[in-house]
């Protein structure tokens, strides 16, 4: 109950910005379409109805392009309140049904890419700043710098010529097995886990060197304060004042970073989903552009503002229950 | 004169940072000079194909699946790679400067609205909106640098916001007001050279994002199809992984080495040029 009274204002002020920024996108989409080369019926219906004249004129009557702007915007609109996201006409089925087949895979690849690069990236930061200024510390550096600069599609053509090429170990293609009897569920498993390798560490790597370079500075901060020296006055051995202390507090740098990435990680799922051959959400915006697929487009635009919309909000939740001291979310978190 | 001496004192302090400020010259060198010295054009079928680095003295870094001399490719990439980084962080830094500037400045309404303007489009996964808009419109290098600078911009604003709240407070600021001073004269003559050292810092960094979503466009085949960028090179090699690693591997070393490059040399602009820390 006091979670909640304290957590209200804030899911309050997320939810409004939420709206303000759904209602921005969907604003962005139509303007974009109506912006694009070409006539509106080439760009809705794809090549499905640019050569027959009929057909074209049938087109233009059933998308309503014959109604004024506005009314037609209102379409749109109430065509998406009724979660209809428009028909992909080189897949012959509604996007919606298109993306939510697309959708699972996606999120198992950026939850493990959370996951591994914020475990990696507190881990090695926590190492460094125990270790400040030793040879430990500075390679760190020197390895966070460099993955920090590589591009992802880089680093995963060279994982794929060395782990799958080279040694033979992992595959480096799509998310499963072509030819496998789907009766074991624990094979279906490890075999989509050996899938899921080289592409979440190819995502993680750019993080987990962002995460460790925060997460170093933050503990190296967080160690300089007053609680922590009341601690170690206390008697508590450093490895105690280390990890049940400064650790818990230095933590938050971190998690609020990870909750700002996360629209920064969809993007990268594209270049990572397209080097793998992972069926997800970045795999199929990367198509929906080479087919000009618009409605497609359109409509993967706007879920991905909702899943970073709701996944921040979910982070906002998480920070109320970790910390207590947050009250409202008048002080941006940065 | 003077100023130029301290910054460099400072600046030349930080080993990494000189690190940084050498590569990136080296790297304008190639850029510049690359077009002239190289023997054939990126396109050109200039050799045997498949050749190796370090084995034929005419092709030191080797030639790719169809016999393109990858070094010339790796020189004329140089000059793609930093004129279009340039040109996007420049057109980002305009839009930003501005709606960071007027947002920061006159406050209230207009400030806040500008504010979440820019929060909406942090919202939308800036390269999913690079790659909508290069689809949309043509892969041309027009549209390629408008795309990177409108997913791009907000970061600037942000900054440049803050920097023009916390100035605007200040009492040489105050006194131009009471001398009539007009806002446009206010903002660009007396504050904009004053938040020019957080601006020029963040540029170095934009520029070296601005060549990653560069190459990311050209490796996914959404480059300009007349340019030969680093991405198209890598792009190129993807499809011969499993006998001539090298094509993909070399033009990859070269966007590291430039994004090193330039990301140390902004972190040594941010040590020189930030006055708090300066004054330690």
């Amino acid at each position: 109950m006091q979670f909640l009274r304290r957590f209200a204002p804030l899911a309050r002020q997320r939810l409004w910005q939420g709206a303000l920024t759904l209602a921005a996108v969907i604003i962005f989409n139509f303007v974009l379409v109506h912006l694009a080369p070409g006539s509106p019926v080439d760009v809705l219906a794809g090549e499905a109805g640019t050569s027959d004249p009929a057909r074209a004129a049938a087109l233009i009557k059933e998308f309503g392009l014959d109604k004024s702007l506005p009314s037609q915007f209102l379409d749109y609109v109430s065509n998406l309140g009724r979660l209809n996201l428009g028909y992909s006409y080189r897949d012959s089925q509604p996007v919606l049904d298109l993306i939510l087949t697309r959708l699972p895979a996606t999120l198992l690849l950026m939850t493990c890419a959370i996951v591994l690069s914020l475990a990696a990236g507190i881990l090695i930061g926590v190492t460094a700043a125990w270790r400040v200024n030793t040879p430990i510390d500075q390679a760190s550096s020197f390895l966070a710098t460099l993955c920090y600069a590589t591009p992802m599609f880089w680093s995963g053509l060279m994982l794929i010529t060395i782990f799958s090429v080279k040694l033979g170990w992992l595959p480096s293609d799509g998310m499963r097995t072509v030819t496998f009897d789907e009766q074991n569920a624990f094979a279906l498993v490890l075999d989509v886990a050996r899938h899921l390798v080289l592409p979440t560490t190819s995502l993680a790597l750019f993080y987990i060197a962002i995460y460790s370079r925060i997460m170093r500075a933050s503990m190296l901060e967080v160690s300089r304060l007053d609680f922590i020296r009341a601690a170690r006055a206390r008697g508590l051995s450093s490895t105690a004042v280390y990890y049940r202390h400064a650790l818990r507090n230095a933590l938050l740098p971190v998690t609020t970073m990870a909750g700002v990435q996360i629209a920064s990680m969809l993007g990268g799922s594209v270049i990572v989903e397209t080097t793998y051959g992972w069926p997800g959400l970045g795999r199929l915006s990367f198509e929906a552009v080479t087919r000009r697929d618009y409605n497609l487009m359109m409509a993967i635009l706007l879920i991905s503002a909702v899943i970073v919309i709701v996944v921040n909000l979910l982070m906002d939740v998480l920070y109320c229950l970790i910390d207590p001291r947050i009250k409202h979310g008048t002080e941006e978190g940065r | 004169m003077r100023r130029l001496r301290k910054f460099w004192f400072v600046f030349s302090r930080r080993r990494v940072a000189v690190l940084g400020l050498v590569i990136l010259a080296g790297v304008i060198f190639c850029a510049v000079l690359g077009p002239l010295l190289t023997p054939y054009r990126p396109w050109q079928l200039a050799g045997p194909p498949l050749l190796w680095p370090a084995t034929d003295a005419r092709f030191p870094l080797g030639t790719d699946v169809l016999g393109r001399d990858i070094l010339s490719g790796l020189l004329n990439g140089a000059w793609v790679s930093l004129s279009i980084g340039i040109a996007a962080t420049s057109a980002s830094l305009l839009i930003g400067t501005t709606v960071g500037a007027v947002s920061g400045y006159f406050g209230g309404r207009v400030g806040d609205g500008l504010m979440r303007f820019t929060e909406i489009f942090q919202t939308i996964p800036s390269f999913l909106l690079i790659l909508m808009i290069v689809g949309i419109f043509s892969p041309s290098l027009g549209n390629i640098i408008l795309a990177i600078a409108v997913s791009t911009w907000p970061a600037v604003a942000r900054m440049v916001r803050a920097e023009f709240l916390s100035l605007r407070e200040r009492e040489y600021v105050q006194s131009c007001v009471v001398l009539g001073m007009s806002a446009p004269r206010i903002l660009i003559t007396q504050i904009l050279p004053n938040s020019l050292a957080p601006i020029l810092t963040i540029s170095s960094v934009m520029v070296a994002t601005a060549i990653l979503n560069e190459a990311s466009l050209s490796f996914l085949g959404l480059g300009d199809p007349n340019m030969m960028s680093w991405g198209t090179m890598i792009s190129i090699g993807r499809n011969s992984l499993r006998t001539a690693w090298y094509i993909a591997a070399v033009p990859g070393v070269a966007i590291i080495v430039t994004v090193l490059g330039l990301n140390l040399f902004g972190e040594g602009l941010n040590d020189a040029l930030n006055p708090r820390l300066r004054a330690e």
